[in-house]
């Protein structure tokens, strides 16, 4: 006798009724999504760890360096500092997601997925839609933060594309975390994530216009996809300020859209490579 | 076919690089059973876990679970088993009902019944008091047990267990005894891995001993013990220095060679004629001044079953942390 057999009322529960392929993968995306927000739900202090850097740096630099802070071409240093802010917060949930990831995977979590009959794709799926909505609630803590602070973007529509742009770099840094994630050995080894991610992120345009840095650093910081994030940003909040002259920085807008699609088609697949490696 | 088997794996091959973790690995599974995979560190029972879980793809043989190619079944292999791994794989933020739960809406249970579902067998494994407390919180045997509940949420028809009790205090160790004895009541099947010997006699009803990626015997934990022969004499001396002196009394009363454990300053031989050579043996170590500790008579442990089949003790092979941690990334 086969212990499916087994049943009776208080017993086992049986294997579930039918349901086509595309139900059950948003049924379990759904249901890791619940479980990565429930993560943040007992443990609130998280957020306010990621939120911590972030931050202090508005208060840092808007209240103590902000004096001494100038934009080229003249504005508040204000509107050149927060939009950076919301891009650098963005930019450092990748190590977010890989820390998630990397725990999962050696502590046997994903392991335990795997050996169920759920959707594989719907555990990074729904690990992606997790960290964007998470990724919401930090923008609009640091925007009410901003706002406090004096800061005054112009509503409508270009504050809600501003918003997707923002959302849409965190997208594409999903990838990079879940591929970071299922490469790094242990989760103490994620930690090490920060010492790199740290001048990745500040080489750029977040706090300083790459204008007023020596040329060769200024190229590389003009290029960096969280500082085209950051001036499209800056541009659709209505406060233009601090923008460069070269092509890259002329374009913000088209190279906040492109750079994401970039970063997808490179590491995408490369996360896909890895999971299915898994199973090597 | 009369008897119906759980688990069927033939010459099973599996490599990293040119290491051979499982090297024509053969095993069979009868229904409604504990089978113990009994083998030391790096023998190849994760890996023949994994492979029968339908975690890792194999390389050669093949394998069925409850009826079901592996290989080309998987979804409905999925379907129908449990797995415990060697880490107790639950969500450490979740509280013990929370894991529940999400599992078994992750086994497409539905809310309701995914929650009843997590009642009962918090019931059952003895969490109902800590449901509601974080993981973190756990003792290790409270942890394994959750990761047992998890395993068990659909009735599988097999549960692999990889070294449930690795890590574990003497008294977790005896939950987890307990509960797995319970689930086999239930009717269903476990193949469980362990490095240790007693728990494999304890538990199973069956042992395959695997050594380097084989099969090295498959055998009732009896029949086991038969291969080696009957009860042995034991000597345990306090000074190193008396070994050879004992080794050479010993090797003259009993018929078959003694065995020295250095380290354990114990010597022993398998005995036929039990009294009186254990007589023979005290009164010579007597007369000739030896510092005799302890002298007696045991059963063969599953142990000597060990050397005797590999040529070395299973204790003798290194722990090899660094490549379980690899294993682990
Ligand atoms: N992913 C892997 N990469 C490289 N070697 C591995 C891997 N998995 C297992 N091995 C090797 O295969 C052998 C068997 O390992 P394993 O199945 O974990 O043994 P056990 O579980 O009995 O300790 C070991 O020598 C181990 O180093
Ligand atoms: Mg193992």
């Amino acid at each position: 006798m086969s212990a499916l057999d087994v049943e009776s009322a208080t017993g086992p529960a049986t294997a579930p009724p039918e349901h086509g392929r595309l139900f059950w993968l948003l049924a379990d995306c759904g249901n890791i999504v619940r479980r990565g927000l429930t993560h943040y739900w007992r443990q609130p202090v998280n957020i306010a760890w990621q939120l911590g850097f972030p931050i202090l740096s508005v208060l840092l630099y808007g209240y103590v360096f902000g004096s001494a802070m100038t934009v080229p071409g003249g504005g508040d240093y204000k509107d050149f500092l927060m939009p950076g802010m919301f891009a650098m917060t963005m930019a450092f949930g990748f190590i977010n997601t890989a820390t998630v990831v990397v725990y999962d995977s050696t502590k046997g979590v994903v392991d335990r997925f795997r050996s169920m009959p759920m959707s594989s794709s719907a555990v990074v799926a729904g690990r992606g839609v997790t960290d964007l909505v998470v990724a919401c609630a930090e923008l609009a803590i640091m925007m009410l933060t901003a706002v406090a602070m004096g800061w005054r973007p112009d509503g409508g529509w270009g504050f809600l594309a501003a918003f997707g742009l923002l959302l849409w770099l965190r997208f594409a840094l999903i990838w990079i975390g879940v591929w970071l994630g299922l490469l790094v050995p242990n989760p103490e080894a994620a930690g090490g994530l920060f010492a790199v991610a740290f001048p990745l992120t500040m080489i750029s345009s977040i706090f300083v216009a790459p204008q007023l840095m020596p040329e060769w650093l200024g190229w590389v910081a003009a290029w960096n996809p969280i500082s085209s994030t950051a001036a499209a940003v800056r541009d659709l909040f209505g406060t233009p300020v601090g923008g460069g002259d070269s092509w890259v920085e002329q374009h913000a807008l088209l190279m906040a859209g492109v750079w994401p699609v970039v970063l997808t088609a490179v590491f995408l697949p490369l996360a896909v490579r890895r999971f299915q490696r898994l199973s090597r | 076919m009369s008897e119906r088997h759980a688990v069927r794996a033939e010459g099973l091959a599996k490599s990293y690089g040119d290491k051979h973790a499982l090297d024509g690995f053969d095993l069979t599974v009868r229904e409604g059973t504990v089978h113990g995979l009994l083998g030391p560190n790096g023998a190849g029972k994760t890996t023949a876990v994994r492979i029968l879980s339908t975690l890792i793809g194999l390389d050669g043989g093949r394998a069925e679970v409850a009826g079901l190619d592996v290989a080309r079944q998987a979804r409905e292999v999925r379907a129908r088993i449990g797995l415990t791994g060697q880490y107790a794989a639950v969500d450490e933020v979740l509280t013990g009902r929370q894991n529940l739960e999400m599992f078994g809406r992750l086994f497409h249970l539905g809310g309701r019944r995914a929650r009843a579902r997590a009642v009962e067998l918090l019931e059952q494994f003895d969490l109902t008091d800590a449901a509601d407390r974080g993981v973190g919180k756990y003792s290790g045997g409270m942890r394994r047990r959750l990761d047992l509940a998890a395993s068990m949420i659909l009735a599988p028809a097999v549960l692999f267990l990889d070294e449930p009790t690795t890590g574990l205090d003497p008294r977790s160790r005896g939950e987890v005894w307990a509960s797995v004895r319970d689930l086999v009541a239930s009717g269903t099947t476990v193949l469980l891995t362990t490095q240790y010997l007693e728990e494999a006699d304890k538990l199973a009803s069956r042992i395959t001993v695997i050594d380097r990626g084989r099969a090295i015997a498959d055998d009732t934990p009896d029949g086991l013990k038969d291969l080696v022969g009957g009860d042995r004499i034991e000597v345990v001396v306090a000074d190193r220095a008396e070994i050879p002196g004992v080794v050479k009394t010993v090797a003259r009363v009993c018929e078959g060679e003694p065995e020295v454990e250095n380290e354990a300053l114990r010597v022993h031989a398998p005995v036929t004629d039990r009294v009186s050579a254990l007589t023979e043996v005290a009164r010579t170590l007597q007369d000739e001044g030896v510092a005799v500790e302890d002298i007696g008579l045991r059963r063969p442990s599953l142990d000597d079953v060990f050397l005797r089949l590999t040529g070395h003790r299973t204790s003798a092979e290194p722990v090899r942390h660094a490549e379980k941690e690899a294993m682990a990334a």
